[in-house]
């Protein structure tokens, strides 16, 4: 992958080993967050009449600390890790890789401080006010940049597959942050989109299904298309697959936001052709599922030994299950029956749990071994973490799609007389075993964070001492 | 041939895996086309509650079953052609005020103050406001949505998951008295109800400046803004008059009972075609 060289390139690699360990730290976080808010859906005394902590609140704390602190302190140590690695080059300038540290952890801290606030714009995911929101854009602009110029200034001939993948992501979610973030101020707290209604729905939902395109998949198909050659010791299985995945994903996916505005007031045809392209984007997603899974080809074996590999591995099962949850549910006779339930949440679970929280996982891990020269402190407590994060997915998923056809199926059902059989909310009241089920499985989710937490911290001050020991071993 | 040199696909993704420049300035085009196709038509096709400034809506048409043109000034009040030229009042209603049923009017004062109420607190996370057009929708809660009910709605409230039930055409459906309580304390009315309690919202006056400003930004939006015919100065300048005593939770309350009763839906339209 990275072309050898008769005289080693000293690498950036500070910046890249303080993103890892936050990534790990917000992943611990913005997890506990989740099942936090799990628990107050199902027991409702846990909002304990504090506006700070009421669901409402916590629920864009939630989805902000795993998706942008989490999410996006994984993308970016992985990113500066792999531009580097793959175009055998430092980092075009390793002052602003810091300057998108400070200022990304900055941004995380805003995030903190003004959501439980009451602090919202009211869009999915695109809740922070209009300030943070322009910090925002500096700091990704600022990556953005430095990313590209790294590649420019790469010793190898060819731009290898995951920074094709990851300038994509940059360059989508510059379009749709900015975008969709358009608003007019009230005040520093307060800011009202420019958009309205119909055209407000599809730009938040352009914004909404392409943050998951884009940044959990795209940016994540980046890790995964180094990861688990790394780690598998074995090749990408195929160059060409890999082509067609990228260009096909990357035009493609832009166009399934309007899927999420079946049967709404949106013209009927945006979200046929939602719905029509969704489907389509079951090939390439397959495609790169197939890619990666048959990259272990000839090395399967390694999956009894090698813990890492079994997140990847496990990452790309779930990344094929989602991507054929997805178009399923954007077919309009099913979405119909599955939107506006929990049906929804499991699909985004089933992808931010399963695919892009365990590919994470096994990249960090990876990473943790490079970063620091070393082998983890515990290999045990790495296949206790990926038992543990796979049984409280399944268990997660599974509750919230029983859950959520149960309640399609209860709102749409009616009796012989032709009323309808449940109210409202007898419907909330048969949710409640599967939100309790729901909130066990996050639970069994945010331990295995915990366990990978005190793995890596571990590991850390074990590398750092057997350095220690050796640089006065060396002095002696 | 080195294998620096060797071709693995065609000529011209050789050339862009090349260059930095050329496969940036590619993504960038590719990324671009779903959402231009997409979006940009929202703008100008009619159906999609897009004023244009003009009235006319981009020539929406809805037709009854004779297959007459409703005038767009039955489905969106206009102060200049309806018999009632003013927002609703709680100081100083007037017989000349706009009645349920005149049309998608802005918000008044208080509503808009519950409005922000509504988002601050993430209510549109387990609460939709849009109806579908099917059978046990419209049983459940009423006629399905059209594009005009939320042209005024600076930051679209649709809401993608019904934890609780969609809130579209809650207005009227219950007494203010009703909501009060049950937004204080929605077990004590729902038993049922996972709804956190909300009565700590009846100790915080509303916030007057944030609305006074709410209304003048409103009438700034470069898409469907309020008509400054409707948001006047004179409004304006009463906001505070309107808004006085009032706590956040009587703001939410008038925000939720000004909901989805402002268009007449007559039998047999297909307001959506």
């Amino acid at each position: 992958m990275e072309a050898t060289q008769a005289t080693p390139v000293k690498y950036d690699m500070d910046v890249v080993r303080w993103f890892t360990i936050a990534a790990v730290i917000y992943a611990v976080v913005g997890t506990l967050i989740g099942v936090y808010i799990a628990y107050e859906l199902a027991f409702p005394f846990l909002n304990f009449d504090i506006p700070e902590i009421t669901f409402g609140r916590l629920r864009p704390l939630h989805t902000n600390a795993v998706i942008f602190a989490f999410g996006g302190c994984t993308l970016m140590s992985t990113g500066y890790y792999i531009v580097q690695r793959t175009g055998a080059t430092k980092l075009w300038s390793n002052t602003l890789a810091w300057f998108t540290f400070y200022g990304w952890n900055l941004i995380i801290v805003c995030a903190v401080v003004t959501l439980p606030l009451g602090l919202s714009e009211g869009k999915e995911y695109a809740e922070l006010p209009w300030w943070v929101d322009i910090m925002i854009a500096v700091v990704w602009l600022s990556y953005g940049f430095n990313y590209i110029m790294t590649v420019a200034i790469r010793k190898t001939s060819h731009i290898y597959v995951s920074n094709w993948f990851t300038i994509g992501m940059i360059v989508m979610i510059t379009y749709l942050h900015v975008v969709n973030s358009l608003a007019i101020p009230v005040d520093w707290a307060t800011s009202y989109s420019i958009f309205s209604g119909v055209q407000d729905a599809m730009i938040q939902w352009w914004w909404g299904h392409n943050a998951v395109g884009f940044y959990l998949t795209a940016g994540f198909l980046g890790i995964m298309y180094y990861f688990v050659p790394k780690q598998s010791g074995r090749p990408v299985f195929s160059y060409r697959l890999s082509v067609l995945h990228f260009w096909t994903l990357t035009f493609g996916y832009v166009w399934l936001g309007a899927h999420h505005l079946q049967y709404t007031a949106l013209p009927d045809w945006t979200g046929s052709l939602g719905a029509a392209i969704s489907l389509a984007m079951i090939i390439p997603s397959w495609g790169g599922a197939m890619n990666g899974m048959m990259t272990l080809s000839g090395a399967w074996d390694k999956l009894r030994t090698d813990y890492i590999l079994r997140f990847l591995v496990t990452a790309l099962a779930f990344y094929a299950m989602s991507t054929f949850d997805g178009p399923v549910m954007a077919i309009k006779s099913v979405n119909a029956l599955s939107h506006y339930t929990d049906w929804t949440i499991g699909h985004v679970h089933a992808g931010a749990l399963g695919w892009m929280a365990m590919i994470s996982f096994g990249a960090l891990y990876h990473l943790v071994k490079k970063l620091w020269n070393t082998e983890m402190y515990s290999d045990k407590l790495v296949n206790v973490h990926f038992w543990i994060a796979l049984i409280g997915t399944v268990t997660y998923v599974v509750a919230m799609w029983v859950s959520g056809i149960m309640q399609g199926l209860m709102w749409r059902d009616y009796d012989e007389f032709g009323t309808l059989t449940y109210t409202f909310v007898e419907s909330v009241s048969a949710m409640h075993p599967y939100y309790v089920m729901r909130a066990t499985g996050g639970l069994l989710f945010n331990l295995g964070t915990w366990i990978m937490l005190f793995n890596v911290v571990m590991t850390i001050r074990k590398a750092v001492a057997v350095r220690g020991i050796n640089a006065v071993a060396a002095r002696a | 041939m080195s294998d620096h040199d060797k071709l693995y696909s065609t000529k011209f993704q050789d050339k862009i895996e090349r260059s930095a420049v050329l496969m940036f300035v590619l993504v960038a085009i590719a990324v671009a086309v779903g959402g231009i196709v997409e979006i940009v038509p929202l703008f100008y096709l009619p159906n999609t509650g897009m004023s244009g400034g003009d009235g006319t809506f981009n020539n929406t048409q809805h037709k009854d079953m004779q297959g007459n043109s409703i005038p767009m000034d039955k489905i969106v009040w206009n102060p200049a052609t309806s018999a009632h030229k003013t927002l609703p009042s709680l100081v100083n209603p007037q017989p000349t005020d706009w009645q349920p049923g005149d049309g998608v009017r802005p918000y008044t004062a208080l509503e808009l103050t519950g409005r922000y109420v509504y988002i601050r607190e993430g209510c549109y996370l387990c609460h939709s406001q849009m109806i579908r057009p099917f059978r046990d929708e419209k049983d459940r809660y009423g006629h399905y949505s059209i594009a005009e009910e939320s042209m005024y709605d600076h930051t679209f409230q649709w809401g993608s998951k019904r934890t609780g039930p969609d809130l579209a055409r809650v207005g009227g459906k219950y007494s203010d008295e009703w909501h009060r309580k049950h937004l204080k304390y929605p077990r004590d009315v729902v038993p049922e109800s996972v709804m956190p309690n909300f009565f700590w919202l009846d100790k915080m006056p509303v916030d007057v400046n944030k609305t006074v400003k709410t209304l003048k930004v409103m009438t700034q939006m470069p898409f469907n803004p309020v008509p400054k015919s409707i948001y006047t100065e004179a409004y304006i300048a009463a906001a505070p008059a309107e808004l006085k005593d009032k706590t956040d939770l009587d703001a939410v309350i008038a925000f939720l009972q000004g909901l989805g009763n402002q268009v007449k839906f007559e039998e047999g339209v297909d307001y959506r075609d």
